[in-house]
């Protein structure tokens, strides 16, 4: 292993690392102020200028706050579990391209050729964080919250598997890279007016790909328990769900890592399905050092339009019923995936290029 | 007897669900572009902008005592506030006047007067009571302190908020 590779990769895990964090900060801002706006009211608008210090003042007082162990609580696994709830959230972003090449080096922490089956491995990881949150807090809404936690990620993350798998039986390859190259020369995969516009048969492969797009989207908003998935958390049932009977800054590794789910989640998609860091009519970054650093905006950028797409969801829809969920995940979304597939197949076998 | 409640018959339309999904979401994002331009009223934005220029006359604030044309504290401690106060916030030590003094007629006068504001319930039966029109409720409404002590307004500051009352009460000046 040379140094460059090693130094370059230490930048890189410390820049994206920073740049998420930020992210997520004032993703929790944008969650109050749009949720403010949705509802016409004004959210937080005091601290700073437009209230955009709020974030630094959250973090301060969590950060502050009495770091309180219960009596009752199964102690190693309740200290264990808010970091297993954000370790794995951030982990995943090692495989995602959040950029082209920045003076000759892919902005990717590590571009391996297992791509999304990593994700898959780490992101189903984070559930342990909250059913072990849920089961060491020795508490009946905590451990409600872990259960239905557990059973829904478990269901979803079926449809999740099932949806990307039209994705790669198009491009043939894990590596998320691989998809990000073939989104550059073929055309984002749900956007075929991208590119060729005249080809008939991108067109044609829109159709499973958007269904794709649609059951993924909709399974990765279970996946971070994000309304109108948040059965976990639950606020009007279940008090606060898994974290209950947590404070200070173990709740807001949870409340933060559920962002970093989110953030992750729409890098995914982003990566999947939107084209990555490609902008039509933006060169990539061996044209220069300003088009690498686009590039990374772009994707950002993009994430953060999902981001948005996130929060106007949350407030408007209103939470499921726990068996309307359970069918909701293994009535029609499961099977759509299952049915997308075999589309997907017979129309790479029958209608080929 | 168990009632049976009938489910309304959904439409295909209905049942896909994804519609009133799309329209709800329109709705929201109406409401945000709406109040993003500023094209939504919001509450007034409390320590900046006031309503104080806006309070009606009958406005129960804060009991203040008053002073009179010569600078008099128009009180002359017959606390009946103090027995009419029904959490009984006021206390009152009345102290007389020298018998040379200018005021010597009026005989008394309050020598503390504090009236406990976590106490007050801004009821205006002291303003009711009053024989000699010295106690009036203002329109201050934000009493805050840091200790309960500051919570206790005593005369001098009762009489700032209050300030000097014209007219109307004259029995006790010197032609009658």
């Amino acid at each position: 292993m040379d140094y460059a590779f090693l130094f370059s990769s230490l930048i890189k895990i410390v820049a994206l690392f920073t740049v998420v964090l930020g992210i997520m900060n004032y993703a929790v801002y944008a969650e109050r102020r749009i949720s403010a706006l949705i509802q016409d009211r004004l959210g937080p608008n005091r601290v700073g200028p437009a209230g955009l210090f709020q974030p630094i003042a959250d973090a301060a007082k969590f950060l502050l706050k009495e770091d309180f162990t219960p009596a009752h609580v199964n102690t190693f696994y309740y200290w264990l579990a808010p970091c297993l709830a954000m370790v794995p959230a951030i982990t995943t972003l090692a495989v995602v391209p959040f950029g082209s090449t920045l003076f000759g080096v892919p902005m990717v922490i590590a571009d391996i050729n297992v791509g999304v089956l990593f994700v898959f491995a780490i992101a189903s990881l984070g559930v342990y964080g909250i059913v072990l949150a849920g089961w060491s807090s020795n508490s009946k809404y905590a451990f409600l919250g872990g259960v239905r936690s557990s059973s829904q990620m478990i269901s979803y993350e079926l449809s999740l598997g099932l949806a990307v798998i039209p994705v790669f039986l198009l491009i043939g390859q894990l590596r998320l890279t691989e998809v990000v190259r073939y989104q550059i020369e073929n055309g984002w995969l749900i956007a075929p007016f991208i590119g060729d516009w005249g080809n008939l048969h991108k067109w044609l492969l829109t159709i499973p790909m958007f269904i794709s797009f649609v059951v993924f989207t909709i399974a990765i908003f279970a996946e971070t328990n994000r309304l109108p998935f948040d059965l976990p958390e639950a606020e009007t049932e279940l008090v606060g769900g898994y974290h209950t009977e947590y404070g200070s800054m173990k709740f807001g590794l949870f409340f933060l890592g559920e962002y970093v789910a989110m953030i992750t989640g729409s890098a995914i998609i982003v990566t999947l399905f939107l084209g990555g860091w490609h902008f039509p009519w933006v060169p990539d970054g061996s044209h220069g050092w300003g088009w690498g650093l686009l590039n990374i905006f772009i994707f950002f950028s993009k994430v953060a339009v999902l981001l948005f797409f996130f929060i106007w969801v949350r407030w408007t829809l209103p939470r499921f019923r726990y068996d309307q969920l359970m069918r909701l995940g293994w009535v029609f979304f499961f099977e759509i995936a299952l049915v997308n597939i075999f589309l997907m197949a017979i129309l790479l076998a029958y209608f080929p290029q | 007897m168990a009632i049976t409640v009938q489910r309304p018959k959904l439409n295909f339309r209905e049942r896909i669900y994804l519609p009133a999904i799309l329209s709800g979401m329109a709705i929201t994002i109406r409401h945000f572009k709406n109040m993003l331009f500023g094209r939504t009223k919001v509450t007034m934005q409390y320590p900046e902008e006031k309503w104080d220029s806006n309070l009606p006359e009958h406005y129960r604030g804060a009991p203040a005592l008053v002073k009179d044309d010569t600078g008099r504290v128009r009180c002359v401690a017959c606390q009946l506030c103090e027995f009419i106060c029904p959490p009984r916030a006021i206390k009152i030590i009345p102290g007389e006047f020298s018998p040379n003094d200018k005021f010597a007629k009026v005989e008394k006068y309050p020598h503390e007067f504090d009236i406990d504001m976590i106490r007050c319930i801004y009821c205006g039966m002291c303003e009711e009571v009053c024989p000699e029109q010295a106690i009036y409720l203002r329109k201050d409404y934000a009493i805050t302190g840091f200790t309960r002590a500051d919570m206790v307004h005593n005369k001098e500051k009762l009489l700032e908020i209050g300030g000097v009352m014209h007219g109307v009460v004259l029995k006790w000046n010197e032609k009658k």
